[in-house]
Order: structure tokens, then sequence, then C-alpha cells
């Protein structure tokens, strides 16, 4: 079976029980002095865009999730990693 | 017999010249400088990985470094006893590369932070710190964006008496004021449940001297003398 190339998205956050002080410094010395009020939570986290060869959408969210496992990619003590979003190119 | 310990030596490390500096000039043991992908376990009796930056702290402080071949060969002194000394983004590497528990996250000030400040001691059982008595404060330099201590698992390292410094005013009190980056509980410095692989983000190198210490103090001696003596018990 030919292989197509996928883009996945995966973001890494801290987890709730790991203070995030740059999303605290977004909320309360940016959004709530600027009036946005309705703001009730931000958490900041980090961005990658991945694009792989694989049969399909779901061998290629393994692929992934694998890799960032193995290579420590996100740190499992502070942090969770979500896919966000696959595609196929 | 002749002791060897070696300095690790990554890109951007910029503290490895102060710890051969110590190491060979004020402790009087001949140590070396090695290149990460260089580094071969069989020549040494102990190891140092520097403070610094290590290829540019990309992803994140350590986690690069944590998967260098030097890891690997320090993976085996590891088990077999010798002594593994973290300093700053040592500590960060050692943690990335699981060799301590918990990770090292963004000062809470979100400011990169170089002072001098006061750590104190919790456990003198580990060759790091056998010269020195617990509830001594020492005065010690931090220079660092990355120090705030984080673990999941705190009872345990509590309970396994891994704790081996925390940040004290200089009379020894846990305050706030007193912590630098917002590290749980104040902690400064860990070792492992071994005991013979110890991390902390102050700079022993640079506070071995009295020349360099705004007190006269030579602290950060005792790190190093502590540490040639385990390994002269040892052998």
């Amino acid at each position: 079976m030919d292989q197509s190339e996928f883009e996945i998205e995966i973001s890494l956050e801290n987890k709730p029980a790991a203070r995030d002080p740059v999303a605290e410094t977004i909320k309360r010395d940016l959004l709530a002095k600027k009036g946005y009020d309705i703001i009730s939570r931000v958490r900041s986290g980090q961005y990658l865009r991945i694009i792989l060869k694989a049969n399909n959408e779901e061998d290629a969210k393994e692929t992934v999730t694998k890799m960032c496992n193995a290579l420590r990619i996100f740190n499992p003590v502070t942090q969770n990693l979500n896919i966000i979003n696959v595609k196929k190119l | 017999m002749t002791i060897k310990i070696a300095v690790v030596q990554f890109p951007g490390a910029n503290c490895d010249l102060d710890a051969i500096h110590v190491l060979n000039n004020v402790i009087g043991v001949e140590t070396s400088l090695v290149w990460h992908n260089h580094f071969k376990e069989a020549e040494f009796d102990g190891v140092i990985l520097p403070g610094g930056f290590s290829f540019g702290d990309y992803l994140r402080a350590g986690i690069i470094a944590a998967h260098s071949p030097a890891l690997d060969e320090a993976r085996i002194m590891l088990k077999d006893g010798r002594p593994i000394l973290g300093i700053c983004n040592g500590f960060q590497i050692l943690t990335e590369a699981e060799f301590l528990p918990g990770a090292l996250l963004q000062n809470d000030s979100l400011k990169f932070v170089c002072k001098w400040i006061n750590i104190r001691v919790e456990n003198n059982n580990t060759p790091f710190t056998r010269k020195m008595k617990n509830g001594d404060v020492l005065d010690i330099p931090i220079a660092h964006g990355e120090g705030r201590y984080f673990t999941d698992n705190l009872k345990e390292l509590e309970e396994n008496q891994q704790i081996v410094f925390k940040y004290s005013d200089e009379n020894g009190k846990y305050t706030q004021k007193a912590n630098p980056n917002g590290s749980m509980e104040n902690i400064a410095g860990i070792c492992n449940l071994e005991r013979n692989c110890m991390g902390l983000m102050p700079h022993p190198e640079r506070a071995s001297e009295a020349i360099l210490s705004p007190k006269c103090t030579t602290h950060g001696k005792l790190f190093f003398d502590s540490m040639v003596e385990f390994i002269k018990r040892r052998s």
C-alpha cells in the first residue's frame, strides 16, 4: 500500500498541578488590566507541526505518539501531550 | 591512587572551565574537560555535568543533552556507584535523562535570576555533602531561568531523604522571599535513592574561592572536597 503524507499538530501543555506563570501573567497583567474580565482561564504551551508518511490517520497518530513518548518530546512529569489536529496532505 | 574526574562539555556549556579550574587548582585533583561525544566512563572516577546551556536549551533545558552518548556512559557510572554531580544545566540534564526525579520549570518570575543566595543543608549523607552538617547555611550564587523544581511525588522524595538542599534566608529559615524561583518546598538540590547522583541549581564552582564571594566564604569548595573524599574512601 502506498503511504500518504499527513500533517499532525500537537500541543504540549503543563499539567494542572504545575503552575504556568506565562499564562498567569497574560491573564493577570494583560487581559484583566485591559478589561477582558470574561476570561476565566488561560494556559500556555508549546506547539509542534509534524509532517510524516503513514498508511492512514490512525497509523500517523500512533507513530507520533510513540515517538514523543520514546524521546521525551514532552516531559511526562509536567506536561500533557495533545494531538489537536490530523490531516491528509 | 590518582583520582580522575571528568567535566563533560556540551555545546553551550559556559561553567565548564570554572569547574575545571576549581578541581585542578583549588582542590588539586586531575580533571579533564571532555567533549560530550568523546566521554568514556571507564577512564574516570566521577563526573560533573556543568552549568550553562546545552544545544540552545531548545524544546526544554537539558532534553537534547539527555540523549547524548555521554549520558549512556554516565548511566554505567550511575549503576556502579561512582559520583555524578549536575550543576544548573547539569541538573536539568539529569532530570530529563531520568537519573533524578522531577523537572525544572521556568522561574515563577519569568526572569533570569543571577544573585548570591543561601541554601540549607538537608542531607549530609551524600558523596557531595559529607563535609557539611545538616542545618548548615551556605553562601552560593544562582544564575538560571528555569530552576523551579517540580515533582508529582513530593512525599516519596521527603520520605527517602532525597532533598539535599533548600533555599533559606541567612538564618536557615525557609521563607517565600528566600525562594528565588518558586521551587516546590524551596527545593534547591536533590539526589537519587542510591545517593551517588546529585543535581542542584546553585553554582558551587563559583563559590569555592574567597576572592569571588561577597562574604569571603568558600562554601562551594565543600562540595568538591566531599566528592574527592568519597572517591578516595570508595577505592
